[in-house]
């Protein structure tokens, strides 16, 4: 679902069909019917927007039908735990939980919290509560020190276990097929089919891609996928899990070592402007159980990466010199930041936010407002170009003598051209080895960012400034030798392992330590550089070893290829079945065994009861396999860590033509909306009656740059369409091969007109509903060139990670002359 | 050769055993000499696909410190040797007539691209991050808490960047102060 893995990911989508040739069912349910449909066991069409409606019609469908796994969920999930009596859930609000307080748009949760528990420690932490806030980083969910009041016999009308029935109970197969169009009878064999093939003897996975990321309510749409697993088995176990494919060679990676506002590597949450020194930090993060119990280690190894000897206890490791958050720093915030003038400089490395953001115009207009921009890429794409060939530049509104903007152009190095590590997205760190080196001025990002910051400390060497600190007592070097002065990849890899007091490299985060004698650059990273050995240049072939090939590169944490494996045990620590068997305990040799390295604790046995005050792992008991979460546990019920909802409700898209059935709260209540004349909104349903998703192509790369200007692939997608039904097509007059304007608040964009019964229009809420599916690859430069499907979306964002909604808006359509493109 | 005639195809499919003149009689000494682009290379370097997040392997033939062709590693157990039609462009990438290989420089109200030196637009940005960075700068905030931070400088990267690249990203912006630090996995 949300994913079109045989066209985005199609070598990976061999996997699914050697599955599918043993046997497996392969089920694709989305808006168009695309060639992973095709390879399918069957396609169901569903309206883009209304996958919760589906999922949670799934969940109904598993508790009315007794079909979970009951000797996974009760020890392994918060099913039992108790919810506090001050909870209200959406059937009893009309689709808000307790605690919302109109006036700042954001919940209190402290009523969302177990009973029992000594202090809510509720999300996000560290904040005070009610605030229109910030999540806090990546940090699992944790919990306050106390045991929350448990009902194993899953009575208690407070129950997780209750809530959750009660939560979905009107998810019926009926309100599924109003909601989403897909009739009836369809959805029970899809929800039949997925329970069946659960259980000991068989495991079901997800896979899910930008599909569900891009919209106002991505993180409740995957938290719904979690629960179906959970309750059926299917996490931690070979065959299951949630698949998250990821559009880019190292888009994981970029995550994980991250270039992102609200992070420091390795999910280190970034300090808010509360965390004044690093013992408040500290308070604030460290959870009492599991891997998070450990933050003060991580973070102080980065600390001593970062700052080496400047970093002592006596000057609390540097932590002073770390900068402070306290509001959303994201990516569209900073556009509007940009319009308004307050931000003079901007880098893009390998980004292109003129095609590739929602709404193109805004963004062309932001980058119009800066003193001066940086590009950095093969091509001069778009975002490099747009004061001089710009939609508006080529309209007229703007002239090149109009724009201040300075703009610097440095090409990029190929991927050819430098070594360096890509993480994939199963969390594999595989290494890219040089084959030549860069010509002309194309050079790594390495080289630039090294060099650039090698600049500015000497420019800033006398300055006296205290701000200046911590610029000039960075650790810099990087060994940057021959003719280029090219920094080493290696080196830098090696600092992001870590080492201990004598230089020598980690063998993994286990032996970081809070005392500052250790540096690690990314605690989740570590051993990547163990015994001194790139292991993620491994290239033992695939042939030569186990099914789960341990010696092809290198997996985070620790070579784990699957992430909470402890659960492909039961809680004996025997396989769930002879055809499942993964991780277990051998009880001989009183340790975990298995086919992968066991994502647990190795020598903890399955019986082990946490004694009195016990913190970290050992907090954490032989059965509960979620040990990056406070209680162990899979939470089914999440009183923390999410801002918008503990258990997830069906909202509609911010730009929706149907009204919410379930609920009279219409959309996600927490939704980022950005009022700015730049960005406005279709309100009328009439007048933009149709729905309108985007995606993409085999053949072409996300925002184009990698593809657009490469001739073989251009020379196969020639030019920008939209996919439309033949009733669509005959109801406004649209023509095969022609041209169409997709109109919105935004403005018109223009494609060639596809008809095809691949986007068959649905039945939903009795009217007919027709949807509109544009690939959003083109812009203006490069060998194919058309108008950009985003410059037709606006920005409105989910609030727990600030990514916009563009996989479902409204839009009319109609026909077109041909338009007149560069 | 010993029958001169022997030398034309034609004479090869009607006098040999190769009627159909589809095997050995349409075959020249130019045919035979051929070899693939990837035996002649001097060296083979494995890599990994730059497209999409499945990594697929890529092996990378070099000829005279040019890239002569990139195919799929067959010892990738995640790829076994595959390449989608992306991967499979990849040599057409990195050789693109589009590609450009010196630095361009525009300058405020400019209509036209300018030349500048490498080494000259390194010098020219530092000084405006600094800049920019002071301009931006805010030490307290209202209630005067430490933010040591600036809001003047804005960064947003792809995500075909290495994980070496973002690290140092990440490390210098954050011992400016830069906090606005986003990538494409926001979007
Ligand atoms: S070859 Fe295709 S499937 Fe493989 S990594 Fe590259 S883009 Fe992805």
């Amino acid at each position: 679902m949300g994913s079109n893995m045989a066209e985005n990911h199609p070598v990976g989508f061999q996997w699914v069909m050697e599955a599918k040739l043993k046997g497996a069912p392969v089920i694709h349910v989305d808006p168009r019917f695309t060639r992973t449909s095709a390879n399918a066991s069957f396609h169901v069409p569903i309206r883009a927007g209304s996958d919760i409606a589906f999922l949670g019609g799934i969940v109904h469908h598993i508790l009315e039908t007794d079909s979970w796994f009951k000797d996974y969920v009760l020890p392994y999930t918060n099913a039992a735990n108790i919810v506090g009596e001050k909870f209200r859930d959406t059937e009893d609000l009309d689709g808000l939980f307790s605690g919302w307080d109109p006036a700042k748009e954001g919940y209190d949760t402290a009523s969302w919290q177990f009973a029992g528990m000594a202090k809510a420690n509720s999300a996000p932490e560290g904040q005070g509560s009610a605030a229109k806030a910030e999540p806090s980083g990546g940090l699992g969910g944790g919990l306050a020190d106390a045991e929350p009041e448990r009902d194993e016999t899953l009575q208690h009308p407070r129950c997780v276990f209750q809530l959750l029935k009660r939560h979905f109970s009107r998810y019926t197969p009926e309100m599924v097929e109003e909601l989403t169009g897909v009739p009836r009878e369809r959805f029970v064999q899809v929800a039949e089919l997925l329970c069946a093939n659960s259980g000991r003897e068989r495991t079901s996975a997800i896979v899910y891609s930008v599909g569900w990321t891009q919209h106002t309510v991505g993180v409740q749409l995957i938290r719904t996928a979690a629960i179906i697993q959970l309750l059926l088995g299917n996490i931690g176990r070979p065959g299951g899990g949630i698949m998250a494919l990821r559009g880019h060679a190292s888009i994981q990676g970029s995550t994980d070592i991250p270039t992102l506002y609200d992070l420091l590597p390795g999910y280190i949450p970034m300090p808010h402007a509360e965390d004044q020194d690093l013992q408040t930090y500290l308070d604030g993060h460290v959870k009492s159980g599991g891997g998070w119990a450990r933050l003060d280690s991580y973070l102080i190894s980065l600390l001593k990466a970062y700052w080496g000897e400047a970093a002592t206890p006596e000057n609390d490791m540097n932590y002073g010199r770390l900068p402070r958050i306290d509001k959303d720093h994201s990516t569209y915030r900073t556009a509007i930041a940009m319009l308004e003038g307050n931000v003079k400089g901007y880098f893009l490395p390998g980004e292109n936010p003129a095609v590739g953001s929602a709404n193109g115009k805004l963004q062309r207009a932001a980058m119009a407002q800066l003193d001066w921009l940086v590009v950095r890429d093969l091509f001069l794409i778009e975002s490099a170009t747009f004061w001089q060939d710009g939609p508006e530049v080529a309209g007229g509104q703007t002239r090149p003598e109009d724009c201040k903007t300075e703009v610097f152009f440095l090409p990029a190095a190929a991927h050819t051209e430098k070594s360096g590590s890509f993480t994939n997205t199963q969390r594999l760190v595989q290494w890219h080895h040089q084959a030549i080196e860069p010509p002309g001025d194309c050079r790594s990002e390495l080289w630039f960012y090294y060099h650039l910051g090698r600049v500015i400390r000497e420019k800033l060497a006398a300055a006296k400034d205290p701000r200046d600190r911590g610029i000039l007592e960075l650790t810099w070097d990087y060994g940057a030798s021959g003719p280029k002065a090219e920094p080493s990849a290696e080196a830098v890899l090696r600092e992001i392992n870590g080492w201990d007091q004598r230089g020598r490299p980690l063998s993994g985060f286990a032996e970081l330590k809070a005392d500052g004698s250790t540096a690690c650059g990314c605690w989740i990273y570590s051993g990547i550089y163990a015994d001194g050995v790139n292991q993620a240049a491994r290239k033992k072939p695939g042939s030569e070893q186990s099914w789960v090939a341990p010696e092809w590169a290198w997996a985070w944490p620790a070579n784990r290829r699957q992430l909470y494996n402890r659960a492909s045990a039961d809680p004996a620590g025997n396989p769930w079945s002879e055809r499942k068997r993964y991780v277990w305990w051998d009880a001989e040799r009183a340790e975990w065994q298995g086919d992968d390295v066991p994502d647990f604790n190795r020598t903890k046995e399955p019986q082990y009861q946490p004694g009195e005050g016990a913190s970290g792992d050992a907090a954490l008991s032989g059965d509960a396999p979620f040990i990056m979460q406070g209680d162990g546990r899979g939470w089914l019920y999440a009183p923390s860590a999410v801002l918008d909802a503990p258990l997830p409700p069906h909202y509609e898209p911010h730009e929706s033509p149907v009204r919410n059935r379930l609920y009279e709260q219409e959309a996600n209540p927490m939704r980022e909306i950005y009022n700015h004349p730049l960005n406005p909104y279709n309100e009328d349903p009439e007048k933009y009656p149709f729905v309108m998703t985007t995606y993409r192509l085999t053949e072409h790369h996300t925002a184009g740059a990698m593809s657009r200007n490469v001739p073989v692939l251009s020379e196969l997608q020639p030019e920008f369409f939209c996919e439309i039904s033949p009733e669509l097509a005959e109801l406004r007059g649209l023509e095969q091969g022609g041209y169409a304007a997709i109109i919105t608040a935004r403005g018109r964009i223009h494609a060639r007109v596809m008809v095809t019964d691949r986007i068959a229009p649905l039945q939903v809420a009795g009217k007919t509903l027709h949807q509109v599916g544009l690939p959003y690859h083109w812009g203006q430069r490069g060998l194919t060139r058309g108008d950009s499907a985003n410059d037709a979306f606006p920005i409105v964002l989910d609030p727990n990670v600030h990514i916009q909604e563009v996989k479902a808006a409204t839009c009319d359509i109609r026909a077109a002359e041909r338009p007149k493109w560069p | 050769m010993r029958n001169p005639l022997a030398r034309w195809p034609a004479a090869r499919q009607l006098t040999g055993r190769d009627r159909t003149g589809r095997g050995e009689a349409a075959r020249s000494q130019r045919t035979i000499e051929l070899q693939p682009r990837t035996h002649q290379a001097d060296r083979v370097v494995q890599s990994i696909c730059p497209f999409c997040a499945v990594g697929c392997g890529q092996r990378v033939y070099v000829q005279n410190e040019v890239v002569t062709q990139i195919e799929g590693d067959p010892d990738s157990p995640i790829s076994r040797g595959r390449l989608c039609p992306k991967g499979a462009a990849s040599r057409n990438l990195v050789q693109s007539p589009l590609r450009e290989y010196r630095v361009r420089y525009r300058r405020p109200y400019g209509t036209e691209w300018e030349d500048l030196s490498l080494e000259r637009a390194v010098d020219m940005i530092a000084d405006r991050v600094i800049t920019a960075r002071a301009e931006g700068w805010q030490d307290h905030d209202a209630d005067g808490r430490s933010l040591n931070r600036t809001l003047g400088v804005a960064s947003l990267g792809g995500a075909t960047l290495d994980n070496e690249e973002n690290y140092l990203i990440k490390k210098l912006f954050t011992a400016l102060g830069i906090v606005q630090v986003e990538n494409q996995a926001r979007i």
